[in-house]
């Protein structure tokens, strides 16, 4: 049996789960898609998602786009400013694996090379219902996981 | 009173992708701005000389997400002339369709992106809500609503149904609607004004001699734009207006952009619903002959020049982006200047940056040591080298 604060937190943590979005050198493609899918026509808000400018404000991480050289400690040092726990959403192909800029010589490769990611929506971009797709997986693992710490 | 400096970005709320302005403040009143650009730079162009000419025209196509179509189109139509196919006119008008509801879709983000950054979030709604019209469009045309593939060597991947044309064109009907409707906001709401009048001023004098393209260029009143100045594709024959403004601030941008898009649906009434008859290709030959070609495109930033080398193998020996975002950075650091910390997103957000279009500037020499190129130090450079050659530049501008 949890205790009342753990219930009460598990309980916030999936009724509101604040994104902050991070561009590691996208071509803008999926950043204009998670927007739109902060719009009115799909409204991620029903989820209680919201965009935060800030990292310490942030439970979720989503990243776009291959992370470029120049970008690579930059993205470790906002992961690292994110207070725990936290979660790493990668959009997009690039963002998976490098995808079609995979082996440029600006290019580092997926973010999951920089920081542990949780979830990987794949497409280029990938669709609004793609996303909220996945948006509505990891509040279900967030869920079941319990006691994240 | 002290000078202090605050840097703005690469990761900031109000900038959406990765740059870096330091400013120099004098109290909350901006004194000098430093532009780094180089936070977001991929090699594409080198990658695209290790694909073949096919290859490349869908990695062309991933410089940028909200332009992706002018990219590929200027490409294409390099490797088009350099190989010396005519391409059919339905292709050219389906080309135009799909470049024109792509200038609608990114001014009507840009106004909602303009929108969010002076605090007016129902109109960033609003806006991005009407976008969605634009989306289902190029979905319908193209089966994605972003990277739509559309071009081919040669002409143009898919046809447009009859049924589908006049699905889009009851769609323009609605946005029209809407856009009057944003016309009429803009020019009564006093909120709206307040913040965007005398924002950001960039004289016609400084946009000329800076360079500027595109609609910031056009809102300072100097009437450029390449469908008219070297018309392209089907855009000789078709009626439409440069619109342009004298106000020269962040008002007369957005006054810009929302009589553009008016314009677009113009454009786009002309051709969808009148298209020309006949195959939507030609066949491209197995092999691109060498030869070079130089491409301008009015994006919806502004002119996008691209140039592509063949050399007779299977890849393009070099190919070159110019993206429009390059040309209008020169002018952010002069309309910084003078104004509020407050306004600083605003105008930076008022050229609608695009900085993965931008940024493949970062010089890497072997030994590992990198460096950032100024354009002002690459101007003086090619200045020094065609002096050399007898030739002197330095005398303009």
């Amino acid at each position: 049996m949890k205790s009342i604060r753990e219930q009460v937190a598990k309980w916030a943590r999936t009724a509101s789960p604040w994104i902050i979005h991070f561009n590691s050198g996208s071509c803008n493609g999926c950043d204009i898609e998670t927007v739109a899918s902060l719009t009115p026509k799909f409204d991620v808000e029903r989820f209680g998602v919201m965009q935060h400018g800030t990292p310490r404000h942030a439970d979720v991480l989503v990243v776009s786009g291959a992370v470029s050289r120049q970008q690579q400690a930059r993205l470790k040092r906002i992961y690292d400013q994110m207070a725990a726990p936290k979660f790493v959403v990668a959009v997009g192909a690039c963002a998976a694996g490098g995808g079609v800029l995979q082996g440029c010589y600006g290019v580092l490769g997926g973010a999951d090379k920089v920081i542990p990611v949780d979830l990987y929506v794949p497409g280029c971009p990938p669709r609004p219902e793609a996303l909220i797709d996945g948006i509505v997986k990891l509040l279900g693992s967030i869920k079941g996981v319990g006691n994240a710490k | 009173m002290p000078k202090i400096s605050v840097p703005l970005g690469p990761q900031h709320p109000a900038l959406k992708e990765p740059g870096n302005f330091t400013l120099l403040l004098e109290g909350e009143e901006i004194v000098d701005a430093v532009l780094r650009l180089g936070y977001n730079p991929r090699g594409i162009e080198k990658a695209a000389e290790s694909r073949n000419f096919i290859q490349a025209m869908y990695l062309i196509e991933r410089v940028c997400g909200i332009c992706s179509h002018a990219h590929a189109t200027c490409y294409v139509t390099n490797v088009e002339n350099i190989a010396g196919l005519e391409i059919p006119k339905r292709a050219q008008a389906i080309r135009v369709a799909v470049g024109e509801l792509e200038r609608i879709h990114s001014h009507l983000l840009w106004l909602g992106v303009a929108a969010h950054e002076i605090g007016f979030d129902t109109l960033f709604m609003y806006s991005w809500r009407d976008r969605e019209h634009v989306m289902d469009a190029l979905e319908t045309l193209s089966g994605n609503r972003v990277h739509y593939s559309m071009n081919a060597i040669g002409g143009v991947r898919r046809d447009i149904a009859p049924e589908d044309e006049k699905n889009i064109l009851q769609k323009l009907d609605l946005l029209e609607e809407r856009t009057n409707y944003y016309i009429k906001l803009a020019t009564a709401e006093p909120t709206l004004h307040a913040r965007t009048k005398g924002v950001g001023l960039l004289p016609k004098e400084e946009a000329v001699k800076r360079d500027a393209c595109g609609p910031l260029a056009r809102a300072s009143g100097v009437a450029r734009d390449v469908r008219r100045d070297d018309p392209y594709l089907l855009y000789r024959q078709l009626d439409f207006k440069v619109i342009t403004s004298d106000a020269c601030d962040v008002f007369g941008r957005l006054y810009v952009r929302v009589f553009e898009i008016l314009e677009s649906i113009k454009i786009l009434r002309q051709v969808l619903g009148h298209l020309p008859e006949g195959p939507i290709a030609v066949k491209a030959p197995p092999k691109i002959p060498a030869g070079e070609w130089v491409t301008r495109y009015e994006a919806p930033r502004g002119e996008d020049i691209h140039y592509v080398k063949a050399d007779g193998g299977p890849n393009p020996a070099r190919v070159k982006v110019r993206a429009p975002t390059l040309a209008n950075f020169e002018s952010v650091d002069y309309m910084l200047k003078g104004d509020q910390l407050a306004d600083a997103p605003l105008i930076i957000a008022a050229i609608d940056p695009c900085f993965s279009c931008t940024d493949r500037a970062t010089i890497v020499r072997g030994g590992g040591n990198s460096s950032i190129e100024m354009l002002k130090d690459l101007r003086l450079r090619a200045i020094e080298y065609y002096k050399k050659k007898g030739i002197d530049f330095g005398k303009i501008g």
